[in-house]
């Protein structure tokens, strides 16, 4: 059965681990959230966002997942695509809406509505930039939403305050941005094979794999139909402002190095302690530029 | 001689008022235009309407019987929502045959404040499958659906049977790679994106230089592409620059390739039968940008072309002239049927 989590109130926000964007190995994921159900983490997103080829987890794989994550005390929330593009991906997010043993993130419009006023959280490719449409949503049932990801503080803000009583706020403080999707499969195309014989290639790519412009500036990054940015999000220096403004959830996307760095160093910074830095994948840089009304790709130093 | 019992609507982009006339001229049976402003998702200076030019645009269209589609698509940004509402009051009481809204706080309000108005779901909304597009007539009562480029035309087709929406699908002009409404590139480079600011790599932030013979294209200082002497240069879409990808940075200004999409262009005007017969309502050309003399062309060919199809589908060849006339407005130099047929698939 589906338990709100509950707040502990003493603490200025909960930390959430978004959904896995990328294509590991079965036994990688599952190390992974093993290691994640002893970290300070409450809320665990799950489930195949990006790629409907992608197989290494079966849905009972990802609900053996949920059963152990919740054991562990997570707060589990089963994430739907975002791009639907067949009617065997329809098929699946009817099936996911359909089901109330655990919490859904809605990844479009179609699952907005199978949750028929059941709750769910609003995903960050909803495009909610304002008021009206936290209404609407909240009256299809959302409970929580994830912000756009080019909000900046100001429009956060505003947003914020223009949100119905009793909606959460979550924003993603960390992690490469998932910035486009595509009917195509971008991965394929850079070796030059076609998306439905792709030989799942994305799987050597455990971040993704950067694109740089022909000066080699690091750009963005290409993880299947999915394309993000190169450098990895980071808002951990702004935490106390976004919690000031509201934000209740500090949602943090897997990556393959520092994913748990960065989740301790969210809790130690919500328990008033200093946060230590946190080690990137090799050769990924940083960036914060939305936040600060800049293009995201921007790295803005020393505000807080 | 079987002439389809069916008709697709033939909707023709309008930049401007002269664009509008000459859609209309050459068979348009709609057109659909924007303010100028950021109510819509080609918000480019010197572009669109005034409301003195929207006037006597949809007085000449329906003059002559045609419809004029209201694009008020791009997302209400928190603070200023009544500037998106008054694009909605504006296109009421011009008598707008439908507006395009992909927002649903905006939906919501047309539909309370006008019931009688025509809604028609943006491709904004992204809503691409039978269960989203459903929904959102039960909400708002959309009585038509713009697909985003990403579904194959068996898709089209097993939608079109699941839904009482009407649906529109794209037949011509620049291809967009990614999912409409998915796609936050550009302000990553530039702070300013189709979702919140109504642009795509905009011109503002676009800057050309020579470097000893080659142009470089840069958005925001961002370098997009470089072109050897000679070389064809295009408009620096980000999507559609050149970038290098592995391991090995000492070669990424001889590697770089078209990582995401090569300058192409979507032409449907082959599959003209199978659209129709299959449903599909409406057809839309892209190019609210483009110059009068594009709109006119490539409406007056896909016109030339649909009555044709119409006359008798079973028949229906797509003619040299009509893709040569289309090929000239190509962009880049290749024409692809996109997602309807998946070349890449």
């Amino acid at each position: 059965m589906f338990m709100p989590s509950t707040f502990p109130s003493t603490l200025p926000w909960r930390i959430a681990a978004g959904p896995l964007l990328y294509y590991w190995s079965r036994q990688e994921t599952f190390d992974f959230y093993a290691a994640m159900s002893c970290m300070p983490v409450d809320i665990v997103y799950l489930g195949e966002t990006v790629c409907s080829r992608r197989h290494e987890l079966r849905d009972a794989d990802w609900l053996e997942l949920a059963a152990m994550l919740r054991k562990s005390g997570k707060s589990v929330v089963l994430s739907t695509r975002t791009l639907i593009e067949t009617s065997a991906e329809a098929a699946a997010v009817r099936r996911l809406c359909a089901q109330d043993e655990y919490a859904v993130e809605a990844g479009e419009t179609g699952a907005v509505g199978l949750r028929k006023g059941r709750p769910f959280v609003a995903g960050p490719h909803l495009n909610v930039y304002n008021g009206e449409a936290l209404n609407w949503l909240q009256q299809q049932g959302a409970t929580r939403f994830v912000a756009p990801l080019e909000m900046n503080r100001d429009t956060l803000t505003q947003l914020i305050a223009e949100r119905p009583a009793d909606m959460e706020v979550e924003a993603m403080v960390w992690g490469r941005m998932p910035l486009a999707f595509s009917a195509r499969c971008f991965t394929a195309r850079h070796f030059r094979l076609h998306k439905d014989d792709c030989g799942f290639r994305c799987k050597e790519h455990p971040d993704g794999l950067a694109l740089r412009t022909r000066e080699s500036q690091d750009f963005l990054a290409i993880n299947g139909v999915q394309t993000q940015s190169a450098a990895c999000l980071d808002l951990l220096d702004e935490t106390q402002a976004l919690a000031r403004i509201g934000v209740n959830v500090m949602r943090v996307s897997p990556q393959s190095q520092g994913s748990f760095h960065a989740i301790m160093a969210l809790d130690a910074l919500r328990h008033g302690r200093a946060a230590t830095p946190v080690a990137l994948p090799p050769g990924m840089g940083r960036c914060n530029g939305y936040w600060h009304a800049k293009p995201g790709i921007a790295l803005v130093e020393g505000e807080t | 001689m079987q002439p389809s019992s069916r008709t697709i609507e033939l909707v023709a982009p309008a930049g401007s008022l002269a664009a509008l006339k000459i859609a209309l001229q050459a068979g348009a049976d709609a057109v659909y235009l924007g303010l100028q402003n950021a109510t819509n998702a080609r918000n480019f200076s010197g572009l669109n309407f005034s409301e003195a030019h929207l006037r006597s645009g949809v007085e000449l269209a329906h003059h002559m019987g045609r419809k004029v589609l209201f694009a008020i698509n791009t997302f209400p940004q928190a603070g200023r929502v009544a500037e998106w509402r008054a694009a909605v009051d504006v296109a009421h009481s011009l008598e707008a045959d439908a507006v395009i809204i992909a927002d649903p706080g905006l939906l919501a309000y047309a539909r309370d404040r006008y019931p009688d108005m025509r809604l028609h779901l943006s491709v904004q909304s992204s809503a691409t499958h039978a269960d989203a597009i459903e929904f959102m007539r039960e909400q708002f009562g959309i009585r038509r659906a713009v697909l985003p480029r990403v579904l194959t035309l068996a898709e089209i087709e097993k939608l079109i049977r699941q839904t009482s929406v009407e649906i529109e699908v794209f037949g011509f002009g620049s291809l967009c790679v990614m999912a409409e409404g998915r796609c936050l590139l550009s302000s990553y480079a530039t702070g300013e994106s189709p979702n919140s600011h109504g642009v795509c790599s905009p011109a503002h932030a676009v800057r050309w230089h020579d470097q000893d013979g080659h142009l470089e294209a840069r958005l925001n200082d961002i370098l997009i592409d470089r072109y050897a002497p000679g070389e064809p240069a295009a408009y620096p879409t980000l999507c559609k620059g050149r970038f290098a990808a592995g391991i090995d940075r000492s070669t990424d200004a001889d590697m770089a390739d078209h990582a995401l999409e090569e300058p192409t262009s979507l032409n449907a005007l082959s599959l003209l039968p199978r659209l129709l017969g299959m449903g599909v309502s409406a057809l839309k050309i892209e190019g609210r940008q483009r110059s009068p003399a594009y709109v006119g062309q490539v409406t007056a060919t896909l016109r030339a072309a649909l009555d044709s199809a119409q006359a008798d589908p079973a028949r229906f060849a797509a003619r040299p002239e009509w893709q040569f006339s289309l090929s000239r407005h190509a962009e880049g130099s290749q024409v692809t049927q996109g997602a309807f047929e998946r070349p890449w698939k």
